[in-house]
């Protein structure tokens, strides 16, 4: 089976290659990049004027919630809202019910993966047994399983100690340990970031400092252990001065960052609709300083990543008092529409950094294949529309929630077709 | 019409058809409630303190914190209405465990009540029912946000004191970080032109309190100099399990008000407190009981602010076809 990609711009910053080239794909590989390619029995896809063929786009954090809460979203569902978000591939997050802490559930979600035949698959381990910070996981086990990368996400990992053997033994697998910084203590039962904006809503408050103390704790470990630590979802401007001290001096330091968290502020909670349940996610929107340094580290290279970190509530669950809701948006369908509007559009980064951000650098951070055209590669390739027009609409997302502060947004940008080992699993064109 | 006529048609009703908070009030909307508490307050003083005025209008009183004096002062204000009233106690404890608060609400609503009085212990739970409900929603205190019919009870009485509360020195001292009270009636006093100084430990002040347009001082000296108000809040026991306070004793040792510190103050200075207070925690008895205390007067002028609110929201109702605003 082949497929040629004829016309438009590749963007394939692994390769140093942008410019005007067709994609040839045969047997779920790229065959060839090169002009003016025969179709030579190929099916044609054409390129639009404007288009640009990438590397396909890979979202490091996402919550799938299968197995446990299909309520709120299956592999499936999930799988689908990615492709539908120009994302070929996504990590998922291991705090299903039960935790992803061993190899059955592991193999579970492949196999959940591989019948959706959607986004490819990659299952994000627990770093300890039911991510409760006691007792390290099989990691090597699971590891074998398919897992890619440790985490136990929606906590930090509890301990310093813990943090530092995950680190080491993580490291003696190859694979980085992903921690969701957060100092228990001064987080405390806050839901609002802490600032002007919480205190006059009554809102308990969660500091900027609550997440930079892990960061700071995180990073300090990784020098120690001479491993690959990961931030997930960074949001405020202390973490990034300590993810940038961190990477000056050698550490092996990555980080990701979650469009809501360039996009929006804590002054969304203070808007039209006040106490917005959609409005709430941990971390908390912080302030303009924060969001203006999450773009400032989005273009000058400190920030590795973009990851939604889609996290699909229940309407049931969502509409509730603001201190009661459960923490999260989904993101999966809106992120390059707010990377192409906020960033690409508005001249912070160019398209090449944008495929940096959400192609080359998420493989790398987690070791995987993709983010690359090179001949011989899977063929995972995402069609990006800049200047499609469109307006968000929660009601037509693929996801299974519809929890998002985006609805009724008008954005600039979209994906036009999503490509996975050479199989078209999402057009608009 | 003259313009005259139409601002004074326009200053006749509020704006919305809920009482969140104060917030989103205009100073011609506190007026009009203050004035109109005025009319209240004399029913309250006749023998029959009885007017038919909210007849054949329900009104639920929802509690999901237990509030004696508030839960009170709003059944006597909508008995002297002559509403029919029912007053629900639902222990937030069974709302974790069971039904949601929309689902509560909605088994209440399938009873068509006109209004919804509600205390809860979540800032922004009447937002959420304003939202998605059809009866007119009365904030009786959301969490740490806002207490809008303390801070006119509080107006009232301070106008009965001073005549004005532009230009007046206003202090608050005490938990700032944890009061409804406090934002509701910065948030008043600003509107109507009033200087206000916030003062309390450096634990217990909100964080961006700059924004609040106040004053912010550790000092209760500097706070109380000067003062034509001081309003106490009320501080917490449970307030020492967050490390906010070491104990109950070094805050009164810092931040009571003492008659000492209280002679700071004009000489007409009023003291006030929402009540329930701790006496020898935040405010010493000899202050409380003084002569310049209006605690009680800030209860009894309770009831007729809380007639003024009921009246004018029903009356918008009256007046104004259903589901605008
Ligand atoms: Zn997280």
């Amino acid at each position: 089976m082949k497929l040629l990609l004829k016309g438009g711009r590749v963007v394939d910053p692994a390769n140093a290659r942008d410019g005007a080239f067709d994609v040839l794909i045969e047997d779920g590989r790229i065959a060839r990049v090169g002009k003016d390619l025969p179709a030579d029995g190929a099916e044609v896809f054409e390129i639009r004027p404007g288009w640009i063929v990438a590397p396909g786009l890979i979202d490091i954090h996402v919550h799938l919630r299968e197995p446990g809460q299909e309520h709120k979203e299956t592999v499936l569902t999930g799988t689908e809202a990615a492709v539908a978000g120009g994302f070929a591939a996504v990590a998922c997050m291991p705090n299903t019910e039960p935790v992803n802490d061993h190899a059955g559930i592991t193999q579970f979600i492949l196999k959940k993966a591989a019948e959706a035949a959607r986004a490819r698959v990659y299952p994000i381990g627990a770093v300890s047994i039911g991510s409760k910070g006691e007792q390290l996981a099989e990691l090597g086990e699971q590891k074998t399983a398919g897992c890619v990368a440790f985490t136990d996400d929606g906590k930090p990992v509890a301990t310093a100690l813990l943090m530092r053997r995950a680190l080491e033994y993580a490291g003696m697998l190859g694979v980085p340990v992903i921690d969701h910084c957060e100092d228990p203590s001064l987080k405390g039962d806050g839901v609002a970031h802490e600032g002007y904006y919480s205190s006059y809503l009554g809102l308990r408050g969660i500091p900027g400092a609550a997440e930079s103390i892990m960061v700071e704790r995180d990073v300090s470990l990784a020098e120690l252990a001479g491993a690959h630590v990961h931030i997930a979802h960074m949001s405020a401007r202390e973490s990034l001065r300590a993810v940038r001290a961190g990477k000056a001096r050698g550490v092996r330091v990555t980080c990701e960052v979650a469009p809501h968290h360039f996009t929006l502020t804590d002054e969304a909670l203070d808007g039209a609709v006040k106490y917005d349940t959609n409005l709430k996610m941990n971390p908390p929107l912080r302030s303009a300083a924060d969001r203006d340094a999450m773009i400032e580290g989005i273009a000058d290279g400190t920030v590795d990543a973009i990851a939604t970190d889609h996290a699909p509530h229940h309407p049931d669950e969502k509409m509730l008092e603001f201190d009661r809701a459960p923490f999260g948006i989904v993101g999966l369908e809106t992120a390059v529409p707010l990377v192409f509007d906020r960033l690409v559009h508005t001249g912070r980064i160019t398209i090449g950094r944008m495929i940096e951000l959400l192609s080359v650098n998420p493989a790398r951070v987690i070791n995987v294949p993709g983010g690359t055209l090179a001949e011989g590669s899977p063929a995972d390739v995402t069609v990006l529309a800049p200047d499609r027009e469109m307006i968000v609409s929660a009601e037509s997302l693929k996801s299974r929630s519809r929890n998002m502060p985006f609805d009724g947004w008008r954005l600039r940008g979209g994906v036009a077709a999503t490509i996975v080992g050479g199989r078209m699993v999402y057009k608009n064109a | 019409m003259t313009t005259q006529a139409t601002e004074a048609a326009a200053a006749a009703t509020l704006t919305s058809r809920h009482l969140l908070g104060i917030a989103g009030m205009t100073a011609d909307e506190i007026g009009l409630v203050l004035d109109t508490a005025i009319a209240m307050k004399e029913i309250g003083g006749r023998a029959i303190k009885k007017v038919p005025t909210l007849r054949g209008r329900t009104i639920v009183n929802l509690f999901f914190e237990p509030s004696t004096r508030t839960r009170t002062s709003f059944e006597i204000a909508e008995k002297r209405l002559s509403a029919d009233t029912l007053s629900i106690a639902a222990a937030t404890s069974s709302v974790t465990k069971g039904e949601s608060l929309l689902d509560t609400v909605r088994n209440i609503e399938a009873m068509s009540p006109d209004m919804i009085v509600m205390r809860h212990a979540s800032s922004g739970a009447p937002h959420l029912l304003a939202r998605t409900c059809r009866s007119a929603i009365v904030n009786a205190g959301d969490g740490m946000h806002e207490h809008p019919t303390q801070a006119l009870l509080d107006a009232f009485t301070i106008r009965e004191h001073k005549g004005r509360l532009a230009g007046l020195k206003v202090a608050i001292i005490g938990d700032l970080l944890h009061s409804r009270v406090l934002r509701s009636n910065v948030i008043l006093l600003n509107t109507m032109g009033a200087e206000v100084w916030a003062c309390g430990p450096s634990t217990l002040m909100p964080p961006g309190i700059g924004g609040f347009g106040v004053r912010a001082t550790t000092s209760v000296d500097e706070a109380v100099e000067g003062a034509d108000v001081v309003m106490m809040l009320r501080i917490q026991h449970e307030r020492m399990h967050g490390h906010f306070i070491p104990s109950v004793r070094e805050y009164f040792t810092l931040f009571g008000l003492t008659p000492e510190r209280a002679r700071r103050a004009r000489s007409d200075v009023i003291i006030m407190h929402p009540g329930p207070m701790n006496r020898g925690v935040e405010i010493d008895s000899e202050v409380a009981d003084g002569p310049y205390s209006v605690i009680l007067e800030q209860v009894s002028n309770g009831v007729a602010v809380r007639m003024a609110v009921l009246y004018l929201l029903a009356g918008r109702d009256i007046d104004v076809e259903r589901g605008e605003g």
